[in-house]
């Protein structure tokens, strides 16, 4: 029977006062599984910088390279900070009467890390930052939903307001204590902090920045597709750092979320491809590393409790959703995801999230389910956690985006989206030759 | 003296420079160019979406001969850019009035 250790970990903070024997018993310092979460936050911030942000630089057209690889890097060097001044403290700290929904203001500015405070057999330190290496993947993650044309100082304060009003919620929900990982809901490495969170914010950015100016009927073809595939590889190794990390620690359990990772990914990229081949009669690198990182996604909440077989099922899964989410769901609906930050991560995750329920079963190869659950209750208990994400992230989401377009308007003009947003808000281009 | 201009399958380049020389041809110019005839273009598909490319890169090369050169320079060409398939490309020929050298300011056939 097996929780993540993160909200374990979590709840440790709390529990402290109420079994400080127990507390004490849970935290001394192992070095082995200290070293290797030193390594995996390193990797997880691999994926963000340049991983992510190559991916995602590769697909754009060439007048707008930069202005992806900037909301990235900023988003990064924005969220370490913001992290440590309250960002960590709402996710993870005590929330008190509140705890169940929001975490408290005791951990503002990092009060009381030392070099000696631990967080279960890891330094406090390396856990923090190890989870600010997540609040900063994932409003990266939503900057695929409305590349091209959205200001940059809108996207910042959009950014800034987002975390702070859902991530640090949602994170404290499923790890830092609140109802969710109370529920006995199974997210091992966030499938729904991260991706269905993501995912859903940037459909509803998507739908209220409206199109890009020619969407659909201008061609928009990736100005740089090797960019994609070398930030896809980057992706997918430092998604061991995020899924074997999530462990936090250095133990079998870590193992086995590196195995079934690779084998997720792998198989939704076969799937994709071969999808796209039946399909449209080629297969595409854009398709095979779509499909690699689908899998990923969908891995991501049961990397720590299915089995190898179990991943492979996942990857299937993912693969042929969300092939139909990017390619067919999109053109259906009208909606203009540039990155399909929703096709992939938001679809990916909820297939991923409710796969977990049934997946975890002992019967099927995986660890079990949460204390007391069977299959149908545990898909139960995914499915709500699934269903409150999207619908707080959503409105919550449409809310900040709202009123910042009444306040300062969140898209470029007409003249700016057409000049390409590198030289327009950033006075540079990509490429000079 | 005559103006040729050739339109061809970028991969040819090579085989119609050779031709070209072997028929003692002296010099040539090629660059770059897109367009279509009635290949027409191709289709690319990037995650599901579709897009008709119209324009296909092709080559221009341009030369210019004496009068008595002429059908060996398209004989060369057409030898060198020919692989029976559709989109191999044209060969256009214009009368052309002056030709100088820049260097020594000679004009007339001698020049080419």
């Amino acid at each position: 029977m097996k929780f993540s250790k993160r909200s374990l970990k979590a709840s440790a903070f709390t529990g402290s006062l109420l079994l400080p024997s127990l507390a004490m018993a849970e935290d001394t310092l192992n070095s082995g599984d200290t070293a290797w979460m030193i390594v995996a936050t390193a990797l997880v911030l691999f994926m963000t910088i340049p991983g992510l942000s190559l991916f995602y630089a590769g697909m754009v057209r060439s007048k707008n390279v930069l202005s992806v690889l900037m909301q990235c890097f900023t988003i990064t060097a924005v969220m370490s900070i913001l992290w440590a001044v309250y960002g960590y403290s709402l996710a993870f700290g005590d929330g008190g009467s509140m705890n169940a929904y929001i975490g408290g203001m005791g951990k503002a500015f990092l009060s009381g890390v030392t070099v000696d405070s631990l967080s279960g057999s890891i330094p406090e330190s390396v856990f923090l930052t190890f989870q600010m290496t997540f609040i900063i993947i994932t409003p990266a993650l939503i900057v695929g939903a409305f590349a091209e044309r959205m200001k940059f100082s809108a996207m910042m304060i959009f950014m800034i307001l987002w975390v702070t009003l859902v991530y640090a919620p949602v994170c404290h929900w499923v790890w830092g204590g609140g109802f969710m990982g109370a529920d006995g809901v199974l997210d091992f490495a966030g499938g729904t902090v991260v991706h269905i969170n993501a995912g859903v914010a940037g459909l509803v950015a998507a739908l209220v920045l409206g199109k890009r100016k020619g969407f659909p009927s201008t061609a928009m073809p990736p100005h740089n597709l090797p960019l994609t595939v070398m930030g896809t590889g980057m992706l997918w190794v430092g998604w061991f750092g995020f899924n074997a990390g999530s462990e936090l620690a250095a133990d079998g359990a870590a193992g086995m979320a590196m195995l079934v990772t690779q084998l997720a990914a792998a198989t939704s990229a076969v799937v994709w491809m071969l999808i796209e081949w039946m399909k449209h009669g080629k297969p595409s690198a854009l398709g095979i590393v779509t499909g690699a990182v689908g899998g990923l996604v969908a891995i991501t909440p049961a990397s720590g409790f299915v089995g190898p077989m179990g991943a492979i099922a996942i990857g299937v899964a993912a693969g042929a959703i969300c092939f139909l989410g990017a390619t067919t769901l999109k053109r259906v609906m009208g909606y203009d995801d540039s990155l399909d930050a929703f096709g992939v991560h938001g679809i990916g995750g909820i297939v991923g999230a409710i796969l977990t329920g049934v997946f975890a079963a002992p019967s099927l190869g995986g660890a079990g389910f949460a204390d007391g659950k069977t299959m149908a209750t545990q898909v139960w208990a995914q499915s709500q956690s699934v269903i409150i994400t999207i619908v707080y992230c959503a409105i919550v989401s449409f809310i900040i985006l709202k009123v910042l377009d009444a306040i300062m308007g969140l898209r470029v003009d007409e003249e700016e989206e057409t000049m390409g947003l590198d030289l327009a808000l950033h006075g540079e281009r990509g490429y000079n030759n | 003296m005559k103006w040729v201009i050739a339109i061809i399958k970028p991969f040819k380049q090579d085989d119609v420079r050779e031709a070209l020389t072997a028929a003692g041809i002296q010099g040539i110019t090629v660059s770059e160019v897109r367009g279509f005839g009635r290949q027409k273009g191709h289709t690319e598909l990037y995650r599901g979406a579709e897009y008709q490319v119209d324009f296909l890169p092709k080559l221009k090369i341009e030369v210019a001969v004496d009068d008595d050169m002429v059908d060996a320079t398209i004989e060369a060409i057409q030898k060198g850019a020919k692989t029976g398939k559709i989109g191999d490309g044209k060969i256009f020929v214009l009368d052309m009035s002056t030709a100088v050298r820049i260097r020594t300011g000679e004009t007339g056939p001698s020049v080419l």
